[in-house]
């Protein structure tokens, strides 16, 4: 039986060892539940891991693109049990870990304990939650070690003496935050970024990602030199407009292509790290 | 006493919040604690108060109301006479203060019916920072001249573009950009929500209301009054009034919340009514939500009220029991509006009719002795527009 839980996320990025894992980001159900299916199949082949967001009504870490595709998911209808059945139709074909992104108040309202339940029912392997610091994370730092999910922390530029604290309390892997700001393209990269993820990875036992304006093949070259992991997000999510774009054409073939053509970008990122 | 050090006020309150401002909150609470206990910080925010802003504002007895209710003395806590027309100001020249004297150059904020805005650019001119308001993008519509107020002022106002377009909406765009300038930028929250140490200290800037109208009431009846009453969008005026009094258990204190068009219609920013556990902009407190935990739009005709959330420690004064809220419609409040007009000369915010509207209801069933105490919060010129819309056919 295949491994599953934080050792699969963990084990899916000490894999790579001669290359940076790549780790995609997509709102779950954007544009819809099936088109979200389909490409989460596409991503699968070429991913190490993958991040389903769940959309959510006030994302205050994210940026314009990914507000956009949250927005798109939830006028589609999408919803956090059926996120979780994406999730499991996901599992049921494909080996890749996956990590649940979601924020807090929809933990609360589900509740703590029945949504890791849920998650590691539905076969995900890990949770991020951006809005839940190290300070607020007790019950539910239990709660997943109770469901062998990993729960992964944010570190960031502005963590300084927190860094120890919190890269020791990950598992599955560290998320630095390769700036300040939220989630969207950037131009370039904090020139103390490399010194900062060397000080996670002393601080901790788990790989260390980079995620947050990482949106070339370019960006994934230079952070593949330093980091176990890169998180695209953004710029993979703002090319799941083109495919609403295509699906509310009605045009199966146009459909087809917007999909590849997303298929294609993240095929590119996630060579750029060898 | 509350929060505790986790920044709780019982099971509400924290700091939930991207990692990336955990270490601006540590150091802004440690900031404030020092400065809070520092003799030169509190005389030079009692000048400002004083010789800036105009305190202490007065206790009006209101006999014009107090006739028209039919019941018991009610008097005004009259915050409507601050520079800037509202109780802001407490709080923004103390976070001015604390922000200017931290060595910081420039300051954001979010605003909902633009007073906290206009609050906020106003000391920011008087301190020599930037400024930069966020604010949604149909409250701008709603409050063009405090729109236009602000940048007189200085200040850039920012429209909030995303969801709701309102003050919920400003209040994400502030934090994403304050996550982005936190090096360099202080955020000054407007009321008692948002993570810890904001509500403390909202609330610690704000209870001069309740302080002064403890002694101002005492000097003019010789005792506490019976009630208190004050309106809730995220509760700062309201709890700025009610802190002083905590310990008071014969005092009551009533939260008065926008029902908008009715707590029985999906239309209303009644959170204590109808609102469940969860986390909004920072703290663990009572939102509207669905099911599933996403955020829902609130309404009031005042967009300073219009607030899916409340801050942390009503949430906790609300099922404790010490405080009780109470809903009033839009339609109450425009009557209450007209009325005070009218029997005292006085217009009111929109939002405070909505506190002066529960205060007659509540005036009636009380015996001619009792002396309820109403937080008159703000000045009603920004909302005439609005209210001449609503009600200018009807009178001659």
């Amino acid at each position: 039986m295949t491994m599953r839980g934080q050792s699969a996320i963990e084990q899916a990025i000490r894999n790579c060892s001669k290359r940076t894992a790549f780790i995609p980001f997509v709102s779950a159900g954007d544009p819809n539940e099936d088109v979200s299916y389909r490409i989460l199949l596409e991503l699968a082949q070429f991913s190490d891991v993958i991040e389903v967001g769940i959309p959510y009504s006030d994302p205050l870490a994210d940026g314009p693109a990914i507000q956009a595709g949250s927005l798109r998911a939830l006028q589609a209808g999408m919803t956090l049990p059926k996120a979780l059945r994406l999730i499991a139709r996901v599992r049921a074909v494909s080996d890749v870990p996956l990590v649940v992104f979601t924020y807090v108040n929809p933990v609360v309202q589900y509740g703590v304990d029945a949504l890791m339940q849920a998650c590691a029912d539905a076969g995900a392997d890990g949770l991020i939650i951006p809005d839940l610091p190290f300070e607020e994370s007790a019950e539910t730092r239990e709660a997943a070690v109770r469901h062998d999910l990993a729960l992964i922390p944010l570190i960031s530029l502005t963590s300084h003496e927190r860094v120890q604290m919190i890269a020791a309390s990950a598992t599955g892997f560290a998320y630095c935050v390769s700036s300040l700001g939220v989630t969207g393209e950037r131009a370039s990269f904090a020139t103390e970024l490399r010194a900062f993820v060397d000080a996670v990875k002393r601080a901790s036992s788990v790989p260390v990602a980079v995620g947050f304006g990482v949106s070339s093949p370019l960006h994934v070259r230079e952070l593949a030199e330093f980091a176990d992991g890169v998180i695209v997000g953004s710029a993979i999510v703002k090319r799941c407009e083109d495919i609403q774009n295509a699906l509310s054409s009605g045009d199966a073939a146009r459909l087809d292509d917007s999909i590849e053509a997303l298929s294609q970008f993240a095929r590119e990122l996630s060579e750029a790290g060898r | 006493m509350f929060p505790d050090e986790r920044g709780r006020f019982g099971e509400f309150g924290g700091k939930y919040v991207p990692e990336t401002l955990m270490s601006a909150l540590v150091e802004l609470e440690a900031d404030y604690r020092r400065l809070a206990s520092d003799p030169e910080f509190s005389r030079l925010l009692r000048s400002y108060l004083r010789d800036y802003s105009g305190r202490p504002t007065p206790l009006y007895f209101a006999s014009g109301l107090t006739e028209f209710a039919g019941g018991a003395k009610i008097y005004l806590k009259r915050e409507d006479l601050n520079h800037t027309g509202a109780h802001k100001i407490n709080n923004t020249l103390g976070q001015g203060l604390l922000a200017k004297m931290t060595g910081k150059q420039r300051v954001i904020a979010e605003t909902g019916a633009g007073q906290h805005g206009v609050a906020t650019a106003t000391v920011a001119a008087l301190f020599g920072l930037q400024c930069t308001v966020f604010m949604g993008e149909e409250d701008m519509e709603r409050q063009a001249l405090n729109v236009f107020r602000m940048r007189l002022l200085g200040a850039e106002v920012v429209p909030a573009r995303s969801g709701t377009k309102t003050l919920k909406d400003a209040t994400n765009e502030a934090i994403r950009h304050w996550v982005e300038h936190v090096e360099d930028t202080y955020y000054i929250i407007g009321s008692v929500v948002g993570p810890h140490p904001y509500p403390m200290m909202v609330r610690d800037f704000q209870r001069v209301i309740g302080d002064e109208t403890r002694e101002q009431i005492i000097e003019r009846e010789g005792r506490l009054p019976d009630a208190l009453v004050a309106c809730v969008g995220g509760g700062s005026n309201a709890m700025g009034l009610f802190y002083p009094f905590l310990r008071h258990d014969n005092v009551r204190l009533i939260g008065v919340e926008a029902a908008g068009e009715g707590i029985e219609t999906a239309r209303h920013a009644a959170t204590i009514a109808k609102g469940s556990r969860g986390v909004l902009h920072g703290s663990m407190t009572l939102l509207m939500q669905d099911e599933f935990g996403q955020v829902q739009p609130a309404h009031s005709i005042s967009a300073g009220l219009d607030y899916p959330g409340i801050g942390p420690e009503h949430a906790h004064l609300a099922k404790s029991g010490r405080a009780s809220y109470e809903p009033i419609t839009d339609q109450e409040a425009l009557d209450a509006f007209t009325t005070l007009t009218q029997v005292e000369g006085i217009i009111p915010a929109l939002e405070s009719a909505h506190a002066i509207a529960y205060a007659v209801k509540l005036a009636k069933t009380l015996p001619a002795d009792a002396l309820i105490v109403v937080n008159l919060s703000g000045r009603g010129d920004k909302d005439v527009h609005t209210v001449e819309r609503l009600i200018g056919g009807s009178l001659q």
